[in-house]
């Protein structure tokens, strides 16, 4: 586990994060959460709930947000449910973030379908940016993550940066994505080749034409 | 032999058109679904064992048989629940990505029919966590069923009270499989149970619960609608209907596109692909179903069918229908690698073979992509591959091995060879 995040300093996280309370926004959002499973299941709520959290800590430090110890208590006991069961939570899924992140998480997909389309030229150009694999930029601005499959494999190479995907990915897009984003612009999301609207074939669909232009309604063919 | 766009269930596939309630409804979503429950529960059931729908999600368990282990008298105190699996992360799989961001309607009427069904209480729809925007179109689609009636109290006017719920994981290959999925929706790791009890038996909350796949959740009001016949009048017998193929990797025209099952690889390819990069002459290897099943050489799967039992006879199978093209310049020791540093990288640490088995058969497989190893180690790699197959808890260490089995099964010349040359040079040494 040599590449495993260290878990930040105990005291002077606690000193930040200890007063860790809901926004009254998300105090009616984790409201809704909890009424979606049975009374007495609360505890299923827990992962939606360290993702709000993870994303209030986001919006008071301006980055994609992490989940401090004092944060991961809170939500544990807003569940009624003991910290470690939470904190095992925390650390088993890959989507929380243990340690701070810059504001753009910038996670490159390396799987198999993406590599045989040029992962490693996407991959390259977050590098000549200077940004390592794991580690968060000076400035605070890019955190570079090479992750796991993330099901957009006909659109590949494909890259996720906070909430967006940027798919149909080169060297050249990838670098003009991170120049838009580092000078605060927004780069347009979804497929970066010009000839693809999803998940067609490049070009234009070979099936279900009709449906390019109008709303087609099928079953007076049936 | 080719499929007409009437008989296309995902209309719209591609999102050319808005996904909201009035467009589906348009498109004949949601078309008299009080109609279509009216049958009765054993009448829908025997209509979709009928049509020889088969699950999507991988393992093709005949979906109607499925429901039917449900219990027929649920007891108050134990609900049924529908659980539906959209934690689609196998490499090379995105078809329920389309369906949620495109047509979620399908997949909502599905869940209230097949919830109806199989007597379920209500459904949790686990959505991976990575598909942020699609949840967001996802929560708002239900949220449109639920202002328009066709959820919750009196569900559609159908006189049936029904809730779909959605779910959102945060990164986990290993919610996919079905009881990990329930001990996630239960707010622990998602580490799957032992099998007996089976989620029929006892799933999530200890009650009831079937776990069915997006694409074959989807597919259902549309098969009531024109019947089972319909559906089973494509494809051969026992792999029947349409279904949804994702071609990546090494194709001119990467895509997702509705196709009858059983359609020869060529025809997919050279239909809606525009044929492999640089010609079928250089094409290397396909993995046909998704990272899990094994690669299929170029000479045998070029014209095989693409469906459950085409594939099987090559030793291979469907999983979910996405197929990993490769062509002649993939290093394709470094392309299994890959893949086993994908299955290191989502074990999720419970059983000791898997844990300790997909580290060690990635750091082999790195050693034979640069033939820093000795020929003898390609035969204990493959003896481990099996002492990991088939002795964990769940199907991940078999995934694990399959791929690699595969590679040595095919590929044993290229991995020799580059042994070969790497120890020449270290004899040149000495």
């Amino acid at each position: 586990m040599a590449d495993a995040p260290q878990i930040p300093d105990e005291a002077e996280v606690r000193a930040r994060w200890g007063a860790f309370a809901w926004t009254k926004e998300n105090a009616e959002k984790a409201k809704a959460v909890i009424a979606r499973y049975p009374a007495g299941r609360q505890r299923s709520a827990v992962m939606p709930l360290l993702d709000l959290a993870q994303r209030q800590v986001g919006a008071e430090t301006q980055t994609q947000g992490w989940l401090p110890v004092p944060v991961i208590e809170y939500v544990a006991a807003e569940l009624d449910m003991p910290f470690i069961r939470a904190y095992e939570v925390a650390t088993f899924y890959t989507m929380y973030n243990m340690v701070p992140v810059g504001r753009y998480h910038v996670q490159v997909c390396g799987t198999t379908p993406c590599m045989l389309r040029g992962s490693d030229d996407v991959m390259a150009a977050c590098k000549n940016r200077g940004m390592t694999k794991g580690k968060t930029t000076p400035d605070g601005l890019f955190t570079l993550t090479e992750v796991e499959c993330m099901g957009t494999c006909t659109n590949a190479p494909m890259v996720q940066i906070n909430d967006d995907n940027y798919e149909d990915l080169d060297y050249d897009s990838m670098v003009r994505i991170l120049d838009d984003l580092a000078a605060g612009k927004q780069p347009k999301t979804g497929p970066q080749n010009p000839k693809r609207h999803t998940s067609e074939p490049e070009g234009g669909p070979t099936t279900l034409v009709e449906m390019v232009k109008a709303n087609h309604d099928y079953r007076k063919e049936w | 032999m080719s499929l007409a766009d009437k008989d296309r269930i995902f209309t719209n596939l591609y999102g050319f058109q808005p996904w909201n309630l009035k467009s589906a409804q348009a498109r004949g979503d949601w078309d008299k679904t009080k109609d279509l429950m009216k049958r009765g529960q054993d009448a829908i059931i025997e209509e979709i064992k009928a049509s020889g729908l088969r699950g999507r999600g991988g393992a093709g368990f005949p979906t109607g048989l499925k429901w039917s282990f449900m219990p027929k008298e649920p007891r108050p105190d134990r609900p049924s629940f529908l659980v539906i699996n959209a934690d689609e992360s196998e490499p090379g799989s995105c078809k329920d990505r389309e369906i949620i961001r495109h047509d979620p309607h399908k997949l909502i009427e599905g869940a209230l029919i097949a919830g109806f069904a199989m007597r379920a209480r209500a459904a949790y729809i686990y959505i991976r966590g990575e598909f942020i925007r699609e949840a967001e179109t996802l929560f708002a689609a239900v949220q449109e069923a639920y202002d328009a009636g066709l959820l919750g109290k009196n569900a559609a006017k159908s006189g049936y009270d029904f809730d779909v719920f959605v779910h959102r994981g945060a990164g986990a290959y290993i919610c996919g499989e079905e009881t990990a999925m329930i001990e996630s929706l239960e707010g622990k790791k998602g580490q799957p149970r032992l099998k007996p009890p089976f989620p029929a038996g006892a799933g999530l909350y200890g009650c009831p619960t079937t776990v069915n796949n997006v694409e074959s959740i989807a597919v259902v009001p549309t098969i009531l609608r024109r019947g089972a016949s319909w559906f089973s009048s494509f494809g051969r017998e026992n792999n029947k209907g349409t279904k949804l193929f994702q071609i990546s990797g090494h194709v001119e025209r990467p895509c997702v596109v509705e196709e009858e099952m059983g359609i020869p690889f060529r025809e997919l390819i050279e239909k809606h692909c525009g044929g492999i990069r640089g010609g079928w002459d250089n094409l290397l290897a396909v993995i046909p179903g998704g990272s899990s099943v094994p690669l299929v050489p170029a000479a045998e799967m070029m014209d095989a069918p693409m469906d459950f039992d085409g594939l099987k006879a090559l030793g291979s199978g469907l999983g979910t229908a996405a197929a990993i093209v490769m062509d002649k310049s993939t290093d394709i020791v470094q392309a299994i690698s890959r893949i086993s540093y994908f299955y290191k990288h989502e074990s999720c640490g419970q059983c000791t073979p898997c844990r300790e088995g997909t580290g060690w058969m990635w750091r082999v497989m790195e050693r034979l992509r640069t033939g820093d190893a000795d020929v003898s180690e390609i035969d204990t790699l493959f003896d481990v591959t099996k002492q990991v197959e088939g002795h964990t808890i769940c199907a991940l260490g078999d995934a694990a091995a399959w791929p690699i089995q595969g590679l040595i099964r095919h590929f044993r010349p290229e991995i020799e060879r580059r042994i070969r040359e790497n120890g020449g040079a270290l004899e040149a040494a000495e």
